[in-house]
């Protein structure tokens, strides 16, 4: 998934000559293509991520369309002053292109795992955020993100996720996707926490629980209408993300059920208010989170017994 | 730095007008705006190429003020250049008002919004590369506080600035020496400030930010070096030109401006 983001710059780049690439300290080689026949639209700067925002935003209020790469922590905690000020407020083109979205980073520790990005973003006006299920998705938000009007920012996963995205049901970033139509219970996942939802759908399915799956590729803005609309009739919705319960999908999409007046039950699945210190592999902090397809199967079914909600 | 330059009649009616819009208001950042005058006038006046009837000219310079708080010398300054009409000024801070207690692009004139500060080094750097790539000639003036530069984001932007070679970009340090709490000796010391921006690759040269003259003269020296951004210290008085603000902290940002302070503020202002 990241050789595609990555890879796409270089094609916007070649499509249109207002798109510059900015890196902050990558690894050797990133890009090397795109340097040697565009040298003076690739920046490779150091690793100064408040400079970095501050320089894309002047690039961007003069008819430019910078793409940012860099660890997605880094991205979002280090200079969220600079993507509020310089970038935000004078809604700028600035795509921020954010390597190791979620847990993918969880075996060098809570420094660098992005469990709050989306709930730091979402509070920034004016702000898309998308979170990609897989390499094929992730060239159609790229080449959406062209001509986003303001800021972006595009969460990319480990790499090598299973293909669940389907070419022909197109991309559109104010359509949230409904890959399996309702039933009982309608999941809502973003990146690749919705493959996770799928393989929970097929365990349910098996026990005789229908479940839909929608898509919200784009945590914001939300396509409630879409979301709203599935969950119509639905015994309980299920929202699951890599990311802290607080502020992320599960909160947008309870904000706008209650915007809607809405009384659907929807369980939040995501990380725990605390930070992990658990230094495995992302399958396993998934695991250890109850975030695997099983574990996420067996919340269902004892949310639906209990006829309850667990908070 | 000798004594004081005598303030002329354009430095002394330009912060009149900062009184108009402190009164209006009845708040502001006074002392940090009157350190100011002499250096935007000088920019205004004799250095940048812009169009106040079309602010948005793609081949203007470009002028950030990045330390937004002394936007009352920058509104007094753009309005006297017709960039808007000087009766914004008294509105100033007020509900439905042009010009609020920090600047932002929504006014004519102003390039970045700006107020949180450290910001304005790197909006500067992206504006001189941005010109560089489509082979524009405008030139980027950046002018920060002392107290700002104390911000670790202004010292990234000073290295991609050195880095890219950006003569096209001239920093400004407002150098009053005196920040919100106290003297910038106290609160974090800078010096030695010149030989600071030369180990960052600045080209610096040091100039009375009150002598008109001598701003002139220095900014007519750009660029002061192949290869380099520039960097300007402009020594400079907190409040200069109203004595019982001059020098004193206590001035840095008044609220609940009174008439009667209005009043000892033109008079002192009367007085030069």
């Amino acid at each position: 998934m990241r050789k595609v983001a990555i890879a796409k710059i270089h094609e916007l780049a070649r499509r249109d000559p207002r798109v510059v690439f900015i890196g902050s300290d990558l690894g050797a080689g990133v890009l090397r293509e795109m340097q040697a026949e565009m040298p003076e639209r690739f920046f490779m700067e150091g690793v100064t991520e408040q400079a970095i925002i501050g320089m894309a935003a002047g690039l961007a209020m003069d008819g430019y369309v910078p793409y940012i790469n860099t660890i997605a922590t880094f991205l979002t905690r280090r200079c969220f002053e600079q993507l509020a000020v310089d970038v935000c407020m004078h809604h700028l083109p600035v795509r921020l292109i954010a390597s190791g979205g979620g847990a993918v980073y969880a075996p060098l520790g809570p420094t660098h795992m992005a469990l709050d990005d989306f709930a730091l973003l979402r509070a920034l006006p004016g702000m898309t955020i998308v979170a990609p299920c897989d390499a094929p998705e992730m060239g159609r938000a790229m080449d959406a993100s062209l001509d986003v009007a303001g800021p972006m920012y595009v969460r990319i996963a480990k790499g090598g996720d299973p293909v669940v995205s389907r070419a022909e049901a197109g991309f559109a970033l104010d359509r949230a996707i409904e890959l399996e139509a309702p039933g009982e219970v309608l999941f809502v996942g973003t990146g690749v926490m919705t493959t996770r939802a799928l393989d929970a759908r097929t365990l349910l399915e098996a026990r005789g629980i229908r479940c839909g799956v929608v898509h919200a590729h784009t945590v914001k803005p939300l396509d409630a209408a879409t979301i709203a609309a599935a969950a119509s009739g639905v015994r309980l919705v299920v929202t699951v993300e890599e990311h802290f319960r607080a502020g992320g999908l599960g909160s947008a999409v309870v904000e706008a059920f209650a915007d809607l007046g809405m009384a659907t039950p929807v369980m939040r699945l995501g990380f725990t208010d605390a930070y992990s210190y658990d230094f495995g592999s992302q399958d396993h902090v998934l695991r250890a989170a109850g975030l695997d397809a099983a574990a996420i199967a067996a919340r269902v079914e004892a949310a639906l017994e209990a006829r309850a909600v667990p908070a | 730095m000798t004594a004081l330059v005598p303030l002329d009649e354009r430095s002394v009616a330009l912060r009149e007008r900062i009184v108009d819009a402190l009164e209006g208001g009845r708040r502001g950042h006074v002392g940090a705006s009157l350190s100011l005058v002499e250096i935007l006038r000088t920019l205004y006046d004799d250095v940048l190429n812009v169009r106040p009837a079309e602010p948005r000219w793609p081949d203007r310079d470009r002028c950030i003020l990045s330390k937004g708080h002394g936007c009352l010398t920058l509104y007094a300054v753009l309005a006297d250049k017709g960039f808007f009409g000087a009766d914004e000024l008294r509105k100033q801070c007020t509900p439905g008002a042009l010009l609020g207690g920090h600047p932002d692009t929504h006014v004519p004139g102003v390039e970045a919004s700006t107020g949180a500060l450290g910001h304005g080094l790197a909006i500067g750097v992206g504006f001189a590369l941005a010109a560089r790539l489509a082979g524009r000639a405008s030139r980027t003036f950046v002018v920060m506080g002392d107290g700002e530069i104390n911000e670790g984001s202004v010292w990234e932007a000073a290295l991609t600035a050195a880095k890219h070679g950006l003569t096209s970009l001239t920093a400004i340090v407002d150098y009053n020496k005196l920040q919100s709490y106290g003297p910038v000796s106290d609160v974090l010391p800078l010096e030695p400030l010149a030989e600071k921006w030369r180990a960052f690759g600045f080209a610096v040269r040091e100039v009375d930010g009150h002598d008109v003259d001598a701003l002139r003269a220095t900014f007519a020296a750009l660029p002061f070096a192949a290869g380099k951004p520039n960097l300007i210290i402009a020594h400079t008085v907190k409040g200069r030109g109203v004595a019982e603000a001059e020098g004193n902290p206590l001035w840095h940002h008044k609220a609940s401006v009174d008439a009667e302070t209005i009043a000892s503020l033109r008079a002192a202002l009367a007085a030069n």
